[in-house]
């Protein structure tokens, strides 16, 4: 699955704090959910996000089954020097994906 | 025939005295239960330090139509500097199936404590958001919203 949309500015000023948007297509099944039989339809979420830059990490985040589907999430960032974002989700049985961003600053 | 009428009376009275005490201890029960869920939730995440209210800014809309995916937005008052910034904001819901909606780490890097994403919500509720500074104090804000569609069936 490689439903990975990002949205990182090309170039920002130094100092200047830039949103970033990152969303992937999963459909983060909650576990409460039945299916037509009654069944339930077991759990699969993806667990944690990560997003760092060079290596050093920028922000994170640990998604349980009330984040909606597709999960779309909206940070920031203070752009102090120009480098690689790493963006990278990881889902409950460990299965992970990742995208980068490169951003310049003048 | 001469004790019937007070039989007749008592057993009303049971009857009357019975349907209210299960109206009054059914309805704050589940209440309370929900409320218990949200409080072991944060105790669980941040022990028994105090919480205070305020500097979290939490941001909903009014009304949700939908519950599968109502857009948060969360901002906290904060320098955001080396020395000073938000380490965590923990997001509470007292009705969902699960009280933990998520949690965002942030580091000096991300410049500003604003984080936005979409939820699911079981109904129409108060969204708290639990914010952790980097001097390890504990600051809280909540919105209602209305749910008109509850993702409670499918959540």
């Amino acid at each position: 699955m490689t439903g990975i949309r990002l949205s990182v500015p090309d170039t920002a000023t130094q100092g200047e704090v830039v949103e970033i948007k990152a969303l992937i297509r999963h459909p983060m099944e909650s576990g409460f959910r039945r299916g037509s039989r009654g069944e339930v339809i077991p759990r699969d979420i993806i667990s944690r996000f990560e997003c760092d830059l060079d290596g050093a990490l920028v922000f994170a985040s640990d998604f349980h089954p009330a984040i909606a589907a597709n999960p779309l999430i909206t940070f920031h960032m203070k752009a102090q020097t120009s480098g690689t974002l790493t963006f990278r989700w990881t889902d409950q049985n460990g299965e992970v994906w990742s995208d980068t961003a490169s951003i310049t600053v003048t | 025939m001469t004790d019937k009428p007070l039989l007749h009376a008592t057993r009303r009275h049971f009857l009357t005295a019975g349907g209210g005490a299960v109206l009054i201890s059914t309805l704050p029960l589940s209440a309370f239960a929900a409320e218990a869920d949200l409080l072991k939730a944060r105790t669980d995440l941040f022990g028994d330090r105090p919480i205070q209210e305020g500097r979290v800014t939490v941001k909903l809309p009014p009304i949700a139509e939908n519950g599968h995916s109502v857009p948060l937005t969360v901002s906290v008052e904060s320098p955001m500097t080396q020395d000073d910034y938000v380490k965590q904001i923990a997001i509470l819901s007292p009705r969902n199936p699960l009280p933990l909606i998520g949690q965002f780490h942030l580091t000096p890097l991300s410049g500003k404590a604003v984080v936005s994403s979409r939820i699911r919500m079981s109904g129409t509720q108060a969204i708290q958001a639990v914010a952790e500074m980097s001097d390890g104090s504990l600051w809280s804000g909540s919105m209602e919203t209305v749910v008109t569609l509850a993702a409670c069936v499918v959540l």
